[in-house]
């Protein structure tokens, strides 16, 4: 690519997210200074006050829908944008703040605002997609700048961006970690986790966490046996599940049966005992039936 | 032919600084995260003294135990695989303006490793005929064969997935080593290796080093520990028939059954020392340069196997029956050969405890039985 040639017109936009995303283009320590030959970089606030008006050859778009003005703002997007591409967990399945879909938000906006009557928020986090027409997407919290970087170098040689789906455990085994779940039953997302992150936390001996959302074929619910079976709660496996990416199909499914899970020995426990009252009975009932399977 | 011989502690130190002054990059056995696993190592202090693994389906933990052996443990999980066929590896670059083709040399350096398993050695054999031979023979993995000093140490406390005797590949190893160890414990003191070259390079080495010549109570003390850890391999397979077993079954409705369970995250493909399944993709930097990559692939992926239109292969079901005929059945016709060496690993590294000698076991007890859909997906 050369500078002569026409460079294509990079947008970045943000929405419902707190930047990690958009700060990973500029983490791109290596490439910083190429990135800008090769692409315009048009409209880009955490870099640059200096804006271009569209039209937009790439736009990347970070952060969740989260309030009405989101939506009119995502369309205009699109509509100014030749490929529109979501970019992290919350662009892609409504991030952390999508744990609000499992409450009543009106709750936590009289809870926190001194005026709710000024706050217009919509009841879910959802993804650009939920919206919008997105041609493609990077997941993770944040995203991987290499996936970033590749995300470009392909949309400027017209090929497909190399993006795997499949499991954080073949980054895993393929960097020679020892298995963290069959080695020292830790809590692992791994198996049912899309790569992309080079296996970030398996490789300093913490569990994943899922940020990168569902690999494809997801099989979260045998997943959760072995975690089951590991002795973790329904509860456990509930918090494992909502987290930055609770909002994604596979992940929100697999929660939800927990949740009755956990729900349905804390009823059983209530009615063992009589219907007394007993603070940690959910758990309880949980770990006994774990450890009964 | 020489004779064997039989050293101590001093003769393994001995032997790794003899290989690294040869220019090896010496590889050895080490604890290190719950598990042994191969690192680098430059004396025999490095090496995994008094350690015990417990394995199981699912479920692998290390135990410093007692005494002074230094190889009283079955497979950790990586097999020598990684080191002949890396993970990943660019093939060749092209820069502009010209696009010109480099192909990128394998450069790396000699590797002697000490203490693979027989089921390793086994392992390295079947992934040369895979893909060490013939008109597409890869060039990596001869490269960097040829180059290997393999000091196998036989298998004197198999783990309770291995399986290797129905396989037919360990616990002693017959061929494929320089040298070959057994480690000998003692009542009353450090453990004795008797040693035996099996190539002129692995003779050359075994001459430099202390040790007295092996006598007949050695050898019958290397017979008796491998027919004691034959009698306790914790698993085995019928293989009688087994490829046209399996070429029989594929509806058979056991699959659906593991299928429920099968993660499809790969691990069992990862570990297994034969599984050579590759992506080549080409990817382009800003400057426009091309690179091509070869990284390690999985029929456990849905992408795996995606043609134009989609994924061949779309539900686990068909993943999971792919890689165990595969590996079982297709393999004979493919390369003469079984896919499978008896290593346990898939067994014991697959997080949700599926192990292929059950599968099997059950395939064979309903050989037949009708599919319960209506149509065997492909």
């Amino acid at each position: 690519m050369t500078t002569t040639a026409k460079r294509p017109r990079l947008a970045v936009w943000k929405f419902a997210s707190c930047d990690g995303c958009q700060l990973s283009l500029l983490d791109l320590e290596d490439e910083l200074l190429a990135l800008p030959q090769a692409v315009d970089i048009s409209y880009f606030l955490e870099m640059t006050s200096a804006v271009a008006e569209g039209p937009y050859d790439i736009s990347l778009v970070e952060g969740s829908v989260t309030t009405p003005h989101d939506i009119e703002r995502a369309k205009e997007v699109r509509a100014a944008s030749r490929l529109v591409v979501a970019i992290g967990a919350c662009a892609t399945a409504g991030g952390i703040q999508s744990l609000r879909n499992y409450a009543e938000v009106g709750d936590y906006v009289s809870t926190v605002y001194a005026h709710p009557e000024f706050i217009r928020a919509l009841a879910t986090s959802a993804p650009i997609s939920a919206y919008v027409k997105v041609d493609f997407e990077l997941r993770g919290c944040p995203v991987d700048r290499y996936q970033l970087l590749e995300l470009v170098t392909a949309t400027l040689a017209g090929r497909a961006p190399r993006i795997p789906t499949f499991s954080v455990c073949q980054e895993c085994k393929a960097k020679g970690n020892v298995c963290l779940l069959v080695a020292s039953s830790v809590p692992c997302l791994g198996p049912v986790t899309r790569a992309g992150c080079g296996a970030l936390c398996p490789s300093v001996g913490r569990g994943c966490f899922g940020c990168f959302g569902p690999a494809a074929t997801a099989n979260t619910s045998s997943l959760s046996a072995r975690l089951a079976a590991d002795g973790a709660t329904p509860e456990a496996q509930l918090r494992l599940l909502r987290t930055f990416t609770a909002g994604a199909p596979e992940f929100a499914q697999e929660a939800a049966a927990q949740e009755a899970a956990a729900q349905e020995a804390a009823a059983q426990e209530a009615t063992t005992r009589g219907g007394a009252a007993h603070q940690a009975s959910a758990s309880e009932a949980a770990a006994q039936e774990a450890a009964g399977r | 032919m020489t004779a064997a011989k039989v050293i101590g502690r001093d003769g393994l130190d001995e032997l790794l600084r003899h290989l690294a002054a040869l220019g090896y990059r010496t590889l050895g056995p080490v604890a290190r995260d719950g598990a042994i696993t191969m690192a680098e190592v430059s004396s025999s202090a490095d090496l995994p003294e008094g350690f015990h693994d417990r394995q199981a389906p699912g479920s692998y933990r290390l135990e410093p135990g007692q005494g002074q052996a230094l190889f009283d443990w079955a497979v950790g999980p990586e097999p020598l695989k990684a080191l002949v066929f890396p993970p990943r590896a660019v093939i060749w670059t092209a820069k502009p303006p010209s696009y010109h083709v480099q192909e990128v040399a394998d450069d790396a350096p000699p590797v002697a490793v000490v203490g693979a398993r027989p089921c390793d050695l086994a392992g390295l054999q079947v992934l040369g005929r895979s893909i060490g031979t013939g008109p597409v023979a890869d060039p990596i993995f001869q490269h960097r064969r040829h180059q290997a000093f393999l000091v196998v140490v036989e298998c004197t406390r198999p783990a309770s997935t291995c399986f290797c005797v129905s396989m037919g590949t360990g616990p002693g190893a017959t061929h494929g080593y320089d040298i070959r160890l057994t480690e000998l414990l003692s009542d009353d003191g450090p453990p004795s290796y008797l040693a035996l070259a099996g190539t002129p390079a692995g003779r050359r080495a075994l001459g430099q080093l202390p040790g007295r010549p092996a006598q007949a109570a050695d050898e019958r003390a290397r017979v008796e520990r491998l027919a004691k850890a034959a009698s306790r391999m914790g698993r085995s397979v019928d293989t009688t028939g087994l490829p046209e077993l399996l070429a029989r079954n594929l509806s058979n409705p056991r699959w659906d059954a593991v299928a429920e369970r099968c993660l499809a995250c790969g691990n069992c493909t990862a570990v297994c020392p034969t599984c050579f399944c590759a992506n080549f993709q080409d990817t382009t930097g800003l400057d426009g340069t091309v690179r091509r990559e070869r990284t390690w692939a999985s029929c456990s992926d849905l992408a795996h196997s995606y043609i134009h239109g989609g994924p061949v292969r779309s539900s686990i079901k068909s993943r999971y029956r792919q890689w165990a005929t595969h590996k079982f059945s297709w393999w004979w016709d493919q390369f003469g050969t079984s896919g499978c060496v008896g290593c346990g690993r898939c067994i014991t590294w697959c997080p949700a405890s599926i192990d292929i000698t059950e599968e099997i076991a059950a395939l064979r007890a309903s050989d037949g039985a009708a599919p319960t859909e209506e149509e065997p997906e492909p």
